[in-house]
């Protein structure tokens, strides 16, 4: 079985790093793929209550590098999806309580069952990002339309590239279309432009996913939120379908209207 | 907000747009953040320098100075070479 490893990655912190993994792995894990969701951030765990598996965890990364228990036993099973696993990030140690080195070990047997392992990266370019990216063969950068986080994704994809990766791409997060058409924020170009690396995809700004996360329930799982389809769309561009990119642009704003009337939109 | 600040806003007609303004921003301070993303860039481009002037100028090697910096709009590299004397260039 051929694994893909994607490390998702920002730099800067809350542009939606943990929320990107935990909705591209579950849709991922809806398309009926294999997938594992590594939580690299030691010490800051949260990928477990985005996921709403807080309750179930026993055992955590550390404790597999340790030795402290089996891999299989840390392996945190989803609640909804077959196929879908949380190895969950060690709450009360430190980034260096795990090595590159070990974390490419642990990639390598979690090889051997799933077909997508999405690392959890966390915010910073020290040692957490080291080790998230140690045994990674792909990276996912994710940016938010603002001047501090796309400053951030350009140092990122500079350190990638000097790490061997050879193409990161970039999901855009949080757009405000409308901002962006009146000039009030960068837009897919704008940032683009800048950071000149292939686009995965674009998610928009969207209420629902404060809900979901709340929730437990990650967007995806919901069929009206707009965010949750965007995120959709990229887990179809990673098995390789030829999706086209949310611009960001309503599709057709008279059903629309009338999905709201009737409280089938947001 | 001042009533002057409102009224401004209300019939402001050519302000820039604040994505243009963020996007020229990001610009050059990424040229820095570029540039300084190793240190080791500076000084490969302070030897590159030396090797190609010294073929035409005797220089003082040690006061070199090599930086880039910003000035109001835009990125500059300030070169300081102080110069002790010319090479006798054949002329053809």
């Amino acid at each position: 079985m051929e694994s893909k490893v994607i490390v998702i990655t920002s730099g800067k912190g809350g542009v939606g790093k943990t929320t990107t993994t935990a909705n591209i792995g579950t849709a991922l894990a809806m398309m009926g793929k294999k997938v594992v969701l590594l939580d690299t951030d030691i010490g800051l765990r949260n990928l477990d209550v985005v996921m709403g598996l807080e309750n179930r965890i026993v055992f955590d990364i550390v404790d597999v590098v340790n030795n402290n228990c089996k891999l299989q036993q840390a392996l945190t099973k989803d609640k909804r999806y077959e196929g879908l696993y949380l190895l969950p990030a060690a709450q009360t140690k430190e980034k260096t309580a795990v090595s590159p080195h070990q974390m490419k070990n642990l990639i390598n047997e979690l090889k051997k069952e799933f077909e997508f392992i999405l690392v959890d990266c966390p915010a910073g370019i020290e040692q957490g990002f080291r080790n998230a990216i140690a045994g990674a063969d792909e990276a996912v950068v994710v940016a938010t339309p603002e001047i501090s986080s796309v400053r951030d994704a350009d140092r990122i994809i500079g350190l990638l590239e000097a790490s061997g990766f050879r193409e990161p791409k970039l999901i855009i997060n949080r757009l405000r279309s409308k901002m962006a058409k009146r000039g009030d924020m960068m837009d897919i170009d704008d940032i683009l432009d800048i950071l000149s690396i292939e686009l995965l995809g674009v998610v928009p700004e969207d209420e629902y996913i404060v809900v979901s996360t709340n929730r437990g329930e990650p967007a995806v799982t919901d069929t009206v939120s707009k965010a949750g389809a965007a995120y959709r769309r990229v887990a179809r561009r990673i098995t390789g379908q030829d999706v086209e990119i949310y611009t960001g642009e309503e599709t057709s704003s008279l059903v629309n209207r009338f999905m709201k009337m009737v409280k089938l939109a947001r | 907000m001042a009533l002057l600040d409102i009224l401004n806003r209300i019939f402001a007609k050519e302000t820039v747009n604040s994505k243009d303004v963020a996007k020229e921003r990001l610009r050059l301070v990424l040229v820095h953040d570029r540039a300084s993303v190793s240190s080791d860039f500076i000084n490969a481009l302070k030897e590159d320098l030396i090797k190609v002037i010294r073929e035409y100028l005797e220089i003082d090697e040690e006061q070199l100075s090599v930086n880039l910096e910003n000035e109001d709009n835009s990125v500059a590299l300030i070169a300081n070479i102080p110069v002790r004397g010319f090479k006798k260039v054949v002329n053809e």
